[in-house]
C-alpha cells in the first residue's frame, strides 16, 4: 500500500517506451542527430568491447597459448596451437583447486555472517522498534563514516590477541568470516528495506498470533528476496574479491584464497600457468556475473558506494 | 538558452510538490501507529539485535576506540604498552617518506580524478539514449567482478616494458613507444591509476545511469517544445539534474583514492625510488613491513591522520558546494 505510489513512479519515470526520454522523436526525425547518436553508440559499444573486455578476453586466450608464444607475440592468435595443459597444470601443479575451495569457503562463511547479521538487526531495528532503536542506528552510521583503513591495525592485533579468550585467531577462517558482518551498510540497507514493508501485514500477523520470530521467518524475509539477492551478491563478491585481510591473517598457505596465493603463483610458475590460474580465479565472478546481472547492477545504484 | 531555464525548473517545482504531497501524506501516519513489537517484549528484540551487537562490538566500535588509545602508546605486543602522547604522531611527520607518501596519494587522486570522472558521465549519457542498454551496462560492469589482484596483475603483464609487452606492441603498431610503464618514476604512477580506473569506471557508470533513469521525461518534453536540441537539452536539463549525484561521486572518489592501496602493493611496491609509495602503503609498512616487529604505533596515528584529514576535507567539500547541489 504504501510502497505503491514510489513504485508507480518509479516505472513511470525509467519506462522508456512511455516518456521521450533525453531522445525525442523529433529529434531522431534529423539526420544529424540520428547519425550522430548512431556513431555516438558505435564508438562506444567498441570502447567498451576493446577497452573493457578486451583485456579479460586477452586473459583468456593467453590462458591456453603456450608461454612462449605469450611472451614473444603477445598480440596473435594461437600461432602454434593452444595449450590446454595450462589449465590443468594450473589446477593441480600449482594447487588452485585448493586455493579455490578455500575462496569458496571463506566466501559463504561472510556471506552467511553478513546475512544473519544484516536481516536480525533490520528486523529489529525497524520492525520492532525498541526505543532505543535511535541511539543504535546512530552508533551504526558512525561507523559508516570510518574508513576501513582505521581500523586495520587495531582488528589485526586483535586477531592475535583477542582480549578475554586468550587464543590466537590467526589461521582461523573465524578471523575473516566475523568481522565479514561488521558491514553497517548491510544493516542501513534491509532497515530501509524492512521499512517499506506493508505495516498492515505485520498487524495481520500479529492478530493471527504470531509471534517475533515466526513474524520474522514466516513473513518478512521471505518478502524479502529482492534486497537479500543485492546484499548476497555484493557480500560473495567482495569476499572473493579481498586480499588485505585474508593476507594478513592467513599465514598458512595451504588455507589462504586464491587472490592471497596469485602474487606467490606468479613469482614461482611460467607465465602460460600462472594466467591460466588468474582465469580460474574471474571465472565464478563472472559467470555470476552473467547469471545475476539484475541484482549486481541494482546494487551500486541503491548503494551510491564507490572504491576508487 | 535563457529561455529555457524558467520553463524547466517552473515544471521541475510543480513536479516535485506533487510527488511529495502523498509521500508526506503516508508517512505521517505511519511513524505515529508504529508500536515496538510485541509491546513490551524487550528479551526477543534484544536477542535479534545480539548479533549485530556483539560483532559490531567486537570488530567495529572496539577497534576504533583501540585505534586511537594505540596511537597514543608504543606497542610491540610483547612487552606492555606504555604511554608517549603524540610521540607517534610527530615520529611519521618527520619521516622523510611522509611528504612523499602524501604527494603520492594526492597525485594519485588527481589523476584519477582527471581520467576516471568524465569517462563514465560521458559513457552514461551515451548510454542512456540506448534503447535497449542492457548489453552496454552489463560490458561497462564486467571489470568491476574481476578480482582486483587478478586485475593488478593481468596489467603488470600488459606493463611488459619490453618492446614484445602487450601495450608496446599495440603502439607499436601505430610506430609508438616501447614504454618503460612501471619501471620509470615518470610514468609508473599514471599507469597505477590507469590500472585503477579501469577497474572501477563501471560502477560509476551504473550510478550515472539509475540517476539519469530518475530524470524526469517532463523536463525533457518541456525543453523540447521550448525548441531545444539534443546539445541543450543535455546541457540545460541531463547535467543540472544530476549535479547531486555527480558531486557525491566525486567526493567518494577522492575518498576511495585516498585509500589506493592494492595498485602500488602489487605493482611496484611503492618503487621504483618512492614514486608510488601512497599513505597505505606507508601505514601497512609501518605495521606488518617490518619482519621484526611492526610500529603499530606509527601506523594507527598515520590513519588516525588520514581518517580526519578525510572528514575535515568532506565537511568543507560538502559545506562549500551545499548551495550548488540542492538549488
Amino acid at each position: 500500500m504504501i510502497a505503491y505510489p514510489l513504485g508507480r513512479r518509479a516505472r513511470r519515470r525509467s519506462d522508456p517506451a512511455d516518456g521521450e526520454g533525453l531522445v525525442s522523436q523529433a529529434d531522431l526525425r534529423r539526420p544529424g542527430v540520428r547519425w550522430g547518436l548512431g556513431t555516438a553508440h558505435t564508438i562506444l559499444l567498441a570502447g567498451l568491447v576493446i577497452i573493457g573486455v578486451g583485456p579479460i578476453l586477452w586473459l583468456a586466450k593467453s590462458a591456453i597459448t603456450p608461454t612462449q608464444d605469450t611472451i614473444t607475440h603477445p598480440m596473435s592468435l594461437f600461432p602454434h596451437g593452444a595449450a590446454w595443459s595450462n589449465l590443468t597444470q594450473a589446477w593441480t601443479n600449482v594447487d588452485v583447486g585448493r586455493y579455490f575451495w578455500n575462496t569458496i569457503v571463506i566466501a559463504i562463511g561472510s556471506w552467511l555472517c553478513q546475512i544473519v547479521v544484516a536481516t536480525t538487526a533490520g528486523f529489529a531495528l525497524s520492525v520492532l522498534r525498541p526505543r532505543y532503536a535511535k541511539l543504535i542506528t546512530g552508533l551504526l552510521l558512525t561507523t559508516l563514516f570510518v574508513p576501513a583503513i582505521v581500523l586495520l591495525v587495531p582488528l589485526y592485533v586483535e586477531i592475535v590477541h583477542p582480549p578475554l579468550v586468550h587464543h590466537s585467531f590467526i589461521d582461523s577462517y573465524w578471523a575473516i568470516w566475523l568481522p565479514a558482518g561488521a558491514s553497517a551498510f548491510n544493516v542501513v540497507l534491509m532497515t530501509r528495506f524492512f521499512d517499506n514493508l506493508p505495516r498492515e501485514i505485520f498487524e495481520a500477523a500479529r492478530i493471527d498470533g504470531c509471534g517475533p520470530f515466526r513474524l520474522f521467518t514466516s513473513i518478512v524475509l521471505p518478502m524479502s528476496r529482492p534486497i537479500l539477492g543485492v546484499v548476497s551478491v555484493f557480500a560473495l563478491l567482495a569476499s572473493w574479491k579481498d586480499f588485505l585481510w585474508p593476507l594478513l591473517v592467513l599465514t598458512d598457505p595451504n588455507k589462504q584464497p586464491l587472490s592471497v596465493r596469485l602474487p606467490t603463483i606468479q613469482a614461482q610458475t611460467e607465465l602460460g600457468v600462472f594466467l591460466a590460474a588468474m582465469f580460474i580465479s574471474c571465472l565464478v565472478p563472472i559467470v555470476g556475473f552473467l547469471i545475476f546481472q539484475r541484482s549486481f547492477l541494482r546494487g551500486p545504484g541503491l548503494s551510491g558506494a564507490i572504491k576508487g | 538558452m535563457a529561455t529555457i531555464e524558467p520553463v524547466a525548473s517552473a515544471v521541475e517545482k510543480t513536479q516535485d510538490a506533487r510527488m511529495r504531497q502523498p509521500a508526506a501524506e503516508s508517512s505521517r501516519p505511519r511513524a505515529r501507529r508504529r508500536p515496538s513489537w510485541p509491546p513490551g517484549d524487550a528479551l526477543s528484540t534484544l536477542a535479534f539485535l545480539l548479533p549485530m551487537l556483539a560483532i559490531f562490538g567486537a570488530f567495529s566500535w572496539y577497534p576504533i576506540v583501540r585505534t586511537v588509545i594505540m596511537s597514543l602508546q608504543h606497542t610491540n605486543l610483547v612487552q606492555p604498552a606504555t604511554w608517549v602522547g603524540f610521540a607517534n604522531f610527530s615520529t611519521v611527520i618527520h619521516d622523510p617518506l611522509f611528504p612523499i607518501a602524501v604527494k603520492n596519494t594526492a597525485e594519485f587522486a588527481l589523476l584519477a580524478l582527471v581520467f576516471g570522472y568524465p569517462i563514465p558521465l560521458i559513457a552514461a549519457v551515451v548510454m542512456s539514449s540506448v534503447r535497449r542498454r542492457g548489453i552496454y551496462s552489463a560490458l561497462a560492469f564486467l571489470p568491476v567482478v574481476i578480482p582486483p589482484v587478478v586485475a593488478v596483475l593481468l596489467w603488470k603483464t600488459f606493463y611488459d616494458a619490453s618492446s614484445t609487452g602487450v601495450f608496446n606492441t599495440v603502439l607499436g603498431w601505430i610506430g609508438l613507444g616501447p614504454y618503460p610503464w612501471l619501471q620509470s618514476q615518470q610514468t609508473a604512477l599514471p599507469s597505477l591509476v590507469l590500472e585503477s580506473t579501469w577497474a572501477n569506471a563501471g560502477a560509476t557508470v551504473i550510478i550515472y545511469l539509475a540517476a539519469l533513469t530518475a530524470v524526469s521525461n517532463e523536463l525533457y518534453e518541456a525543453a523540447s517544445v521550448d525548441g531545444a536540441g539534443l546539445w541543450k537539452k543535455v546541457w540545460h536539463v541531463t547535467l543540472p539534474q544530476l549535479r547531486g549525484v555527480l558531486l557525491v561521486t566525486m567526493i567518494l572518489q577522492i575518498i576511495g583514492t585516498a585509500q589506493v592501496f592494492l595498485e602500488p602493493y602489487l605493482f611496484t611496491s611503492g618503487g621504483p625510488a618512492n614514486a608510488t609509495l601512497t599513505v597505505l602503503l606507508l601505514i601497512y609498512n609501518y605495521a606488518f613491513g617490518n619482519s621484526l616487529g611492526g610500529d603499530y604505533g606509527a601506523a594507527t596515528a598515520l590513519s588516525l591522520m588520514l581518517a580526519g584529514f578525510l572528514a575535515v576535507f568532506s565537511l568543507v567539500y560538502l559545506r562549500a558546494t551545499r548551495s550548488w547541489s540542492s538549488a
